[in-house]
């Protein structure tokens, strides 16, 4: 008996633990941020690996979401006699909905994972130590330009997946299945406002923020984990439960946001 | 315990104690690390020399006790205070710990690049003189994994050297290493001291050889500094625990005189 609570303990703690230092983390990231000195290259590279390089994958998810929602949405649509708001429907479920979300989790996929390993391997091997004794601030040499970078790119990658969605859904809709190509921009113009897009935006701009946060912080802190974060296997372990972390972050968060906005 | 109080003290350790989980550390370190001097830190593996050098470049929070750089106290510093302290600390790691996805010209060329507003060609003209002290012109557009260890330990006294450093910390400098290379490397260090005059912490085990380079030299036995006395003092001194290290890493008789004699000389 007296061993269960040892045990919920023991858990509380750690998660608890695990939060205050996350929230450090994070903290650490956006203060080293406003510290002087400001470099752009580095910034620029994190930019090209997180950002231009997720660029295909996020084209070629974007257009089979869009073709999949052009051809699902016009067999349900038929039903009612209302193909003709086909455009809207693929154009709403991919700005608020699907546009960030998938974008999001194919970057945690391609850039978190490598955010996680490249800090963690860094950890394991006294690098973070070498460079604090440097006194070169972590923070500033190794977070900020993949914060900087992350809350950039996933609002672009966000944009371009939306875009070529609704084109893939064009595509499917009007090309393959006949709906009017005037109906198919003029629903989608008269349906989606200002609100829908702020939505789109809010919500990848703090996926942005959480696929930084969670995957450097779990590399960042990996000689803490409770599994141990010794050597390679420590190294994915984490690196697995940071992109599981983070995605799963990504679809609450994504529910939430959707609540209170709507 | 030998005192002289007429040198400056650079590091203070008083009353330090540590634990990781269960299992005690260190019981109560006192220690003091004179300025422009070489203190040795000595013991057997797994008694927590390194986790004294950790303490003292405030990797490591003590549990009781202070840490004490340059009369400030490391633990009641601020991270940019801390930061400005470790401004004169140099680190060579046991490991080397060099960043690996960087080339060895970056690798030593960092800490200019990071906290010095000095030109690329400024910034070159330092590195490449540093690596011309460690023989290592020839390695600057390799990678780590790419050289031996004993270049990574070279280039990794150079990264530590770059800044010019007040403090120089040596965890282990020749461990791996064959008896060729590490004489290298403590050529290398007797060279750049007289050069750059800096304060030498070392850890090591490699008695009788490190004896040699030594102003003070410190045992660490059962999570207690047992001594930190001059070499000669610490080969002839009657504490049991000193005796029986000093007995069992180089043998009863005194010989350090006799072998390899002027082999400094030569650096």
């Amino acid at each position: 008996m007296l061993k269960i609570f040892e045990t919920l303990g023991n858990h509380t703690l750690y998660y608890l633990n695990q939060a205050g230092r996350m929230g450090i983390f994070l903290g650490g990231s956006v203060i080293a941020f406003f510290m002087p000195p400001y470099k752009i290259w580095p910034m620029v590279r994190q930019l090209q690996f997180i950002g231009a390089r997720s660029m295909f994958v996020i084209l070629f998810t974007g257009a089979f979401t869009g073709m999949v929602l052009g051809l699902q949405g016009y067999y349900t649509l038929r039903k009612f006699g209302s193909e003709s708001v086909l455009g809207s429907a693929v154009a709403l479920s991919l700005i608020r909905e699907l546009g960030p979300v998938l974008t999001a989790l194919m970057v945690i996929g391609r850039a978190g994972s490598a955010i996680c390993a490249e800090i963690g391997i860094m950890r394991n091997s006294e690098q973070i130590d070498a460079l604090e004794c440097m006194a070169i601030d972590p923070y500033k040499y190794l977070m900020v330009p993949k914060f900087v970078a992350c809350v950039i790119s996933l609002p672009l990658l966000t944009f371009l997946f939306d875009l070529v969605g609704i084109f893939g859904g064009y595509l499917i809709g009007v090309k393959l299945l006949g709906v009017n190509e005037g109906a198919y921009f003029e629903s989608m113009k008269s349906s989606v406002v200002w609100a829908d897009i702020e939505m789109g935006l809010i919500k990848s701009l703090v996926f942005g923020v959480l696929v930084f946060w969670i995957n450097s912080a779990k590399g960042y802190y990996l000689h803490l984990e409770r599994a141990g974060g010794f050597g390679a296997e420590g190294v994915s372990r984490t690196t697995t439960s940071a992109v599981v972390l983070s995605s799963v972050s990504v679809l609450v968060w994504d529910y939430l946001i959707s609540a209170i906005k709507l | 315990m030998t005192e002289k109080t007429d040198d400056h003290v650079a590091i203070e350790l008083i009353d330090v104690e540590k634990s990781f989980g269960r299992q005690t550390v260190l019981k109560k370190i006192n220690l003091k690390i004179h300025e422009g001097k070489t203190t040795v830190i000595v013991g057997a593996s797994g008694q927590g020399k390194s986790v004294i050098l950790k303490h003292m470049l405030g990797l490591v929070k003590p549990d009781a006790g202070r840490v004490l750089v340059f009369d400030q106290e490391l633990g009641r510093l601020n991270r940019n205070e801390l930061k400005k302290i470790r401004t004169q600390f140099g680190v060579l790691f046991q490991n080397a710990a060099l960043f690996d996805s960087l080339t060895v010209y970056d690798n030593v060329a960092l800490p200019l690049r990071e906290r010095t507003k000095m030109h690329e060609e400024e910034i070159r003209s330092n590195v490449m003189e540093k690596l011309g002290l460690m023989d290592l012109q020839a390695a600057e557009k390799k990678f780590p994994a790419q050289i031996s260890g004993g270049m990574q330990k070279r280039v990794g006294l150079a990264r530590a050297l770059i800044m010019n450093p007040k403090i120089v910390f040596f965890d282990e400098p020749t461990t791996g290493l064959d008896a060729h290379k590490s004489n290298e490397i403590y050529r290398l260090f007797f060279r750049t001291q007289n050069q750059l005059k800096y304060t030498a912490v070392i850890v090591s085990h490699d008695v009788p050889k490190i004896f040699k380079l030594s102003d003070f030299v410190a045992l660490l036995a059962e999570g207690v500094i047992q001594g930190c006395m001059t070499p000669e003092e610490f080969q002839l001194s009657e504490h049991p625990l000193i005796t029986q290290f000093v007995e069992e890493t180089m043998g009863p008789i005194y010989s350090s005189e006799k072998d390899e004699e002027g082999f400094y000389a030569k650096a």
